[in-house]
């Protein structure tokens, strides 16, 4: 099997979640999958842009799609949700061709030839498939209890996402599931994590994650499987503030699930780089003999 | 030819918009009119007087009334022009209302159009010759299909009346939902006491002949003769000598069945008597779960019974039934809330619907009427009602009100402080609808009497927190999101059509809405009769109804019967199909194409194949007159002459105002 699409890693990627990209580059490389990067690509515009300009923002995003289109791919792939929202939105608003001329105003080029774009999560279970992944699989993550945590936007709004159940997903919970982890029923797997609002007022994060990890914690999660870079920031970076906030004394690994994917598949933890993590999962991981 | 045209205001409703003195005018010139004349309202009586006085002193023998649409008063013309002498045929209406005055502000561009309607009726009318009307045989006997309390009274009072009913009910015993509901509001008396006795006069009327456990299968015919075709389910027992012991019951040792009049909350035994008061109250098996039927081996009921009823070898039994007319009472069904994932997709024990809670709170209940937590069998202190669960959201397909929810909800929730006087009930509500006789004082009573907290706004999530769910919604009256954790939290689902309703209605000829409730012929005027002359519809099929509206629609669909059974012999519509035997060649091809099958074929006296229309089976579709080659095959009323008069009036009409 070959799948050969376009990447867009997102500035968090070569940031805050390096982890993420890193595991994420292994992982394709290992279920036959060739990532093309962009070359050349430029942020998506973030929360900033759409929440000033409209057109700025499908601008921004739009440009590395074409910039996809001419290096020849005609899909790409993102790990970050905020980036597919971003770049979905922007895909979305060039095909109507009444808007695409004030975006090509803006970049001076036509927007007419652009890749489309999905979550790499999409890419490997859509396209890979669970029974695939089950097949590679060489290190089963026997007797680990996780949860899946998809945050609020992986998919929503539905109708621009058309992907999994905007209030039930189960994608990672499948590919969880197909690596031989015991996947708990997490209730609160959609809910809001407090997002960027860690800036400005942490109360909310500490309030919104204290209550991501309490009942995480009830159900006995070891580890909480994420698949957004500030998702996983708020829960593992924040957890000691949340701690503090709330007075508990949660101690759950935050990891994203290309991590826990890869080591199943046989890469090693420096590879998908779990020492990038704040809360070490290794004891666990350890104890559970996936290290 | 002497043609009379009337041009109707229809008070401003048309005058407003379209110059009707003008169109009255204008008409003069048409060929064959002698009479014009614009009139406030035609339908009233001096405006139907006019139109008699102007027949007969002007020798009219057509008429054209310019006014509203022919379903609205065709009828009430008709009628005027019997009464003056003509055949009521000879009528043609322009609809100068609905297709002009109200979708047209120009009016001169309306009185155009509304003088080009009315030289089309003219012309058509030129065309028009009288028809007469044949008579036929009615069988007075009515098919009652569903056994819930709608049907139950329709079939009694047609009973009662002295007409033979034929039941046809699709579950093992009769008595629908309300057979399962504990208590009824705004009264909160007993369900099954008020409902019990009327099943039992079913099963005991002389006239009423029941088939539980069966479906109608197919319906052929007309008004007044239809044949009717009955499935009746095999059983595995012979109900002729069932004695209802339920000794069987005791010893089947499969005993993991769904127990689907309990709603699921409890298991059921393969051979089963579904609740004491079932009327039939006669035991059959469910073939998915019995052991001999599945593997060939147990047949301990056939043992123990005492009367040696069991027959694992019955079959289903087509039965057949000649009937005059059908009332359709077949109910709705509850809305499955598994679709909202945010509500526990159905898989959180604890979190159940109001049909269930019913069952909970049902003394003849699996709990004896003691409520108590599906999970862990513990009396809950604090219960969440969640209300529009499946109504009022379009997102989920159910943009309707399911009207009755509101007022089972405020029951439940006093019943709940009854059974449980140390608990608290919360209410997530969208609005309270609670427009009945007593019923918005009864929602005030669980507010201020039994201190039900009543939360205005949508619930968005409901989730497990140790062993009780915390339930979080938005309470818009207050601005604020609120959490409430519960022990037990139940969806006030909403109501949706029975399943296969369309399949019926497709049965039955009539026509169904896109959520699959049936059609009345019109929603305010005829409320029980559909579009298909002879069947009549009863209760929730229609739309979710509270029982004081199913009982009194069941009693109106009564009334419809015996109206038509009134009568000894029905008028057929002339207004069917007929071969002009001279031109037909007997190629047959309109019957290939009748979707009624209402053409046969036959041989004259020369030993030529012809066509023959059966005028009580054609329903003046007029398929087969597009289909002849020949033009042999005519619709009466609505002949190739009369059409194509109607298309050279509008092509030729000279306009001039």
């Amino acid at each position: 099997m070959s799948i050969s699409v376009g990447y867009y890693p997102g500035c968090s990627g070569s940031g805050t979640s390096v982890e993420y990209d890193k595991s994420t580059r292994a992982v394709c490389k290992k279920l036959g999958i060739e990532l093309h990067e962009i070359d050349d690509w430029s942020c998506c515009g973030s929360t900033p842009a759409h929440t000033v300009n409209h057109t700025l923002s499908a601008a921004l995003s739009a440009r590395n799609l074409v910039l996809a289109a001419k290096q020849g791919q005609e899909e790409v792939v993102t790990p970050c949700p905020s980036c597919l929202a971003n770049l979905r939105t922007a895909s979305h608003k060039i095909e109507d061709e009444e808007y695409r001329p004030k975006v090509e105003a803006l970049l001076d080029e036509s927007c007419e030839e652009a890749a489309s774009v999905a979550s790499t999560l999409q890419l490997i279970i859509e396209r890979v498939g669970i029974d695939a992944i089950k097949k590679a699989v060489v290190k089963p993550l026997k007797d680990l209890n996780v949860a899946c945590y998809y945050g609020c936007i992986m998919n929503r709004p539905p109708e621009l996402m058309k992907f999994d159940d905007p209030e039930n997903p189960m994608a990672m919970d499948k590919i969880m599931e197909a690596c031989g982890a015991t996947v708990l029923p997490f209730p609160l797997k959609v809910e809001c994590c407090g997002a960027a609002a860690g800036m400005p007022k942490k109360n909310i994060v500490t309030e919104l994650s204290g209550r991501l990890l309490e009942v995480a914690d009830s159900l006995n999660t070891e580890i909480i499987v994420t698949a957004c870079p500030l998702c996983q920031m708020n829960l593992d970076l924040r957890q000691g503030q949340v701690n503090r906030a709330n007075g508990k004394s949660y101690d759950i690994p935050v990891v994203y699930f290309t991590q826990l994917l890869g080591l199943a598949l046989g890469l090693s933890a420096e590879e998908v780089g779990l020492s990038k993590l704040v809360v070490d999962p290794t004891p666990r991981l350890r104890f559970a003999d996936v290290l | 030819m002497r043609i009379g045209v009337f041009i109707c205001h229809c008070g401003s409703n048309i005058a407003a918009t379209v110059d009707c003195p003008a169109v009255a005018e204008q008409a003069k010139g048409l060929q064959d009119v002698v009479f014009t004349t614009d009139t406030m309202y035609t339908c009233s009586e001096p405006g139907q007087n006019e139109i008699i006085e102007a027949i007969k002193e002007h020798k009219l023998d057509g008429v054209v009334v310019a006014s509203c649409s022919p379903r609205m008063h065709e009828a009430t013309f008709r009628r005027a022009l019997e009464r003056a002498g003509l055949n009521r045929y000879m009528l043609e209406m322009a609809n100068i209302r609905e297709h002009v005055s109200w979708i047209g502000k120009n009016k001169e561009r309306n009185t155009v159009k509304a003088f080009e309607l009315v030289s089309i009726a003219v012309a058509k009318l030129r065309n028009n010759n009288p028809l007469y009307a044949n008579k036929f045989d009615v069988t007075k006997r009515v098919l009652v299909i569903g056994g819930g309390v709608a049907g139950i009274q329709a079939a009694l009072d047609c009973a009662d009346a002295g007409y033979q009913v034929v039941m046809v009910e699709r579950e093992q015993s009769i008595g629908g939902k309300m057979a399962k509901i504990d208590k009824t509001f705004p009264t909160v008396d007993c369900s099954s006491c008020i409902l019990g006795p009327k099943m039992v006069d079913v099963s005991q009327h002389e006239n009423i002949t029941l088939y539980a456990l069966s479906e109608v299968e197919k319906i052929e015919g007309y008004v007044g003769n239809f044949d009717v075709q009955v499935r009746k389910k095999a059983t595995y027992v012979n109900w002729d000598e069932c004695t209802g012991c339920g000794a069987c019951m005791e010893k089947c040792p499969s005993k993991k069945n769904i127990d689907k009049f309990n709603e699921g909350i409890s298991k059921c035994t393969s051979i089963n008597i579904p609740f004491p008061q079932a009327i039939p109250k006669k035991a059959a098996i469910n073939p998915e779960g019995c052991l001999m039927l599945q593997k060939g081996k147990c047949g301990v009921c056939a043992k123990v019974c005492p009367t040696k009823c069991i027959d694992f070898e019955q079959k289903d039994e087509i039965i057949t039934e000649k009937v005059g007319a059908v009332i359709a009472a077949t109910g709705y069904d509850m809305f499955d809330h598994s679709v909202y994932k945010q509500y526990g997709a159905g898989q959180y024990p604890d979190v159940i619907t109001s049909l269930q809670y019913e069952r909970l709170m049902n003394a003849s209940g699996p709990t004896g009427g003691h409520i108590i937590r599906p999970s862990d069998g513990k009396e809950p202190k604090k219960v969440v009602f969640v209300q529009c669960v499946g109504s009022r959201d379009p997102s989920v397909g159910r943009p309707y009100c399911s009207g009755f929810c509101c007022m089972y909800t405020a029951k439940q929730a006093i019943l709940t402080k009854d059974h449980i006087p140390d608990s608290d009930s919360y209410v997530f509500y969208m609005d309270i609808r609670s427009p009945g006789k007593g019923y918005d004082e009864f929602t005030r009573r669980a507010q201020e009497q039994y201190g039900v907290q009543y939360l205005r706004g949508r619930v968005s999530m409901i989730y497990p927190k140790g062993d009780r769910y915390v339930v979080r919604g938005s309470d818009t009256l207050a601005g604020t999101q609120v959490e409430v954790e519960a022990d037990l939290v139940v969806l006030a689902v909403g109501a949706e059509s029975a399943k296969n309703a369309p399949a019926l209605a497709e049965k039955m000829r009539i026509s169904y809405d896109n959520y699959g409730f049936f059609m009345e012929a019109h929603p305010k005027l005829k409320p029980v009769e559909t579009n298909t002359a002879g069947v009549y519809l009863a209760g929730s099929c229609v739309g979710p109804r509270d029982i004081p509206t199913s009982v009194g629609q069941g009693s109106a669909a009564a009334a419809k019967v015996m109206t038509l059974f009134s009568k000894d012999k029905l008028e057929s519509d002339p207004q069917v199909s007929s071969v002009n035997t001279s031109r037909c060649i007997g190629c047959m091809k309109c019957a290939t194409t009748c979707p009624f099958g209402a053409i046969k074929e036959v041989t004259d006296r020369a030993g030529n194949v012809k066509a023959e229309v059966i005028e009580t089976v054609c329903q003046g579709c007029g398929i087969c007159t597009v289909t002849c080659p020949q033009g042999a095959i005519q619709l009466q009323h609505f002949t190739d002459n009369q059409i194509l008069a109607e298309v050279n009036a509008l092509c030729q009409a000279q306009l001039d105002f």
